[in-house]
């Protein structure tokens, strides 16, 4: 079959590699009918996650068709069935899966001792993302397989495929990013990044009550976006200073909670400040450009809570850590439950509450994925969200 | 897998790699005091405080000779020449280093023998000088000096034996420990132990498990380099719900024994199993080396057939990828496939 692989930092191309096939009793096989690349998979692309080698299948937001099932299936999937694929692979036994938190699926990793020595305990695998977390096989490719798939195989059926691709991980990630903010009736959110994570971040802040939504970004295309499709105030950190922004615009007090949906990759306003975390970067002093990370803090309101969904993958430098212990904030973060979320979340959009696909920019074939991995990183072409099409 | 030879030597020339990526035994870990006892075990090792007073001796000689170096010359009775102020400084950085490595914890085991190195290399050169002094007072005191150098090689060698015995005793018989936290009832984590022959669904090195009699199982075991080892194995206290302890009768080639402990997590967290692995392997620690070689690197590998017992006890299968096929080990850990489909079925090793 065909398939987006990993070549090098920067390099990926679309090779023949071999068909999957069933290897344990809860396996199901997929046809995969669209994928989608992530804003996590450009790190991959820029190398900035370790673990990786030539020839990694990527991919983990996918829709398609099961096509075989293997034997300890339980749960209802039938060969035939649409399915919704959740990035995180989890067990549903352990329990942190019997808690609701199926990223930490503590099984689910067979390369656990490798991610230990770099984050001290192992989180679940993940498909399509380094050896770190657990080196499987991604699904920007013709055919995957997913273990444990009578856990996390959602049958989505006649929803079109452009709406259900935003269940494997940008909505309820963003939803997510939403619910860890805890917001109460009359709160000013700001999110950090306009990327498909933010917009559903501030499209669920909504949905959860916020009385108003600051997007903070530099592409005028993403910030009109963010304005049209969620309804966000907007700031450009390009040629306004942030924090003196949000101050005034919540006079004085600053938003009561704040989402990091950007991570490791973020840019800078100023180009010195840029390059000096960029340049420790390149020497592998720190593995992620906190920017707006440490905006986030800063801006906070004394006693806010600062949420962050922007993937980080090792350490970071200069953490405003005396704003945060002083000031009371509180920080919660995490890869998404997204098993937790995918059933209300597509209640939500068959409701026609919420339409995910007005992200989508670009549908490629999978034979453009190269290309599409160029244009989702260097946000070419007002680019937001890439579909790929086997 | 490629065929043995293949395998055999992709996986010696990740021997090194694998020995960095092993976990250290737990009783590297000191006041650590938990029902297994970890601390009675650390006490057992030999008290390094000789070595440890011998390190604060070498700093103090050290800095001495190298901040009056014509003070120690007059007290030993050595002749002020250029060679002899280059040499004395030579042997104040020494013992410095001395004093670095014997002060460093846990490296004390052989940084005491480097000290009864320095010790004859000191005896040499003051008995040398003491043949060519002519003065009797200085004569006086370098005979002085020598003897002094003499006790404290005798210290220092006594020192190196304590500290090595401890160390010796200790890798003879190995002993490895690992525990894991199983979200399944106490009475069905143990029932699944206690039937030896589920054993070689995940540890990974068995191959076989059978009863043989009232309280004997036959065990066969994949060996490094391809061989395999097979020995009897007696259950030699079995406490319900509670433990489980086994030996090798008398003819076993690699002599072992095991236990395994269960206890409830509080606040129903399922169940805490922790293992204790001894064996003592032919050769001793050269056998264990030669094996660490060949890519067998007992703590980990402990470790990682506890993890795949909760594997099997919580989702019923061995958690397998593209990159690591086999599920959860060390070996393939260091050498991971891309993490792409495999090309044929050709069946994984287990």
């Amino acid at each position: 079959m065909k398939a987006t692989c990993w070549i090098a930092p920067n390099k990926v191309a679309v090779t023949e590699v071999p068909d999957p096939q069933i290897l344990n009793p809860r396996d199901a096989i997929v046809r995969v009918t669209t994928a989608a690349i992530c804003g996590s998979d450009v790190h991959l692309l820029s190398g900035f996650i370790p673990g990786m080698r030539r020839g990694d299948v990527l991919g983990h937001e996918i829709v398609g068709e099961i096509v075989e099932l293997g034997s300890a299936v339980r749960d209802g999937l039938r060969v035939g069935d649409r399915v919704v694929i959740p990035f995180p692979v989890a067990c549903g036994g352990c329990s942190s899966c019997e808690r609701g938190l199926y990223s930490l699926c503590e099984n689910s990793n067979p390369n656990a001792s490798l991610a230990e020595m770099v984050l001290g305990h192992s989180p679940a695998g993940i498909l399509g993302y380094s050896h770190l977390l657990g080196g499987y096989a991604g699904g920007q490719a013709e055919y995957v397989r997913v273990p444990f798939a009578d856990v996390g195989a959602l049958p989505v059926n006649d929803l079109p495929d452009e709406q259900a691709i935003f269940l494997s991980d940008v909505f309820p990630t963003g939803y997510m990013a939403a619910e860890m903010c805890d917001i109460q009736p009359g709160d000013i959110v700001a999110v950090w990044g306009a990327g498909p994570v933010g917009l559903f971040a501030a499209l669920s802040a909504h949905l959860l009550g916020a009385e108003r939504v600051i997007v903070i970004d530099r592409f005028p295309s993403r910030l009109r976006m963010a304005r049209e499709k969620a309804g966000a105030e907007t700031v450009n950190y390009e040629d306004t200073n942030v924090i003196d922004a949000l101050r005034e615009m919540t006079a004085g007090r600053g938003p009561d909670a704040c989402i990091d949906a950007v991570g490791m990759e973020a840019h800078h306003a100023s180009p010195a400040l840029h390059a000096y975390d960029r340049g420790k970067q390149a020497a592998k002093i720190e593995q992620d450009r906190p920017h707006a990370l440490r905006e986030a803090v800063l801006a906070c309101r004394n006693g806010g809570i600062v949420s962050v969904v922007g993937t980080y993958s090792g350490f970071i430098d200069t953490f405003p850590m005396g704003s945060l212990m002083n000031r009371s904030l509180t920080m919660r973060a995490g890869q998404c439950h997204v098993h937790r979320y995918m059933r209300p979340l597509l209640a939500r959009i068959r409701a026609g509450e919420i339409d995910p696909s007005f992200a989508i920019t670009h549908t490629l074939r999978l034979a453009d994925a190269p290309h599409g991995y160029d244009i989702a990183k260097n946000k070419h072409d007002e680019c937001v969200k890439v579909l790929l099409k086997p | 897998m490629t065929g043995p030879r293949g395998a055999r030597l992709a996986r010696a020339a990740g021997g090194s790699v694998r020995a960095r990526l092993g976990r250290r035994p737990a009783v590297g870990f000191r006041s650590v005091t938990d029902t297994l006892g970890l601390e009675r075990e650390s006490q057992r090792q030999r008290s390094p405080s000789l070595a440890r007073l011998l390190g604060w001796v070498s700093l103090a000689t050290g800095t001495a000779t190298l901040a009056a170096p014509p003070t120690v010359m007059r007290i030993c009775g050595i002749d002020d020449s250029p060679a002899a102020r280059w040499w004395l400084r030579a042997m104040g950085v020494r013992e410095l280093g001395h004093a670095a490595t014997l002060l460093v914890p846990r490296q004390v085991a052989w940084a005491a023998w480097l000290r009864v190195a320095g010790d004859v290399l000191d005896l040499a050169a003051s008995s040398r000088a003491l043949s060519a002094q002519r003065d009797p007072e200085r004569r006086r005191r370098l005979g002085t000096a020598v003897a002094v150098i003499g006790g404290i090689t005798l210290l220092d060698v006594v020192a190196a034996i304590s500290a090595n015995r401890g160390r010796r005793l200790f890798r003879d018989a190995m002993r490895v420990r690992a525990s894991v936290t199983v979200n399944r009832p106490v009475r069905e984590v143990y029932g699944f132990w206690r039937d030896f022959a589920n054993l070689p669904r995940f540890m990974r090195h068995l191959e076989s498990v059978r009863q043989v009699g009232d309280r004997q199982w036959h065990w066969a075991a994949r060996a490094p380099a391809g061989r395999s080892v097979s020995w009897h194995a007696e259950l030699v206290e079995d406490r319900p719900n509670e433990m489980i302890k086994w030996r090798s009768t008398a003819e076993a080639t690699v002599p072992n024994s095991g236990c395994v402990r269960f206890s409830p997590a509080a606040g129903g967290r399922g169940t805490e199993v922790r293992v204790e692995i001894g064996y003592s392997l032919p050769g001793g620690p050269v056998g264990a080396g030669i094996a660490r070689i060949f890519g067998e690197h007992p703590e980990q590998q402990i470790a990682d057939d506890l993890r795949r017992f909760k594997q099997v006890l919580e989702t019923g299968e061995i958690v397998r990828s593209d990159g690591s096929p086999d599920g959860t080990s060390i070996q393939q850990l260091v050498m991971q496939r891309p993490a792409q489909p495999r090309a044929t079925s050709d069946e994984a090793g287990r």
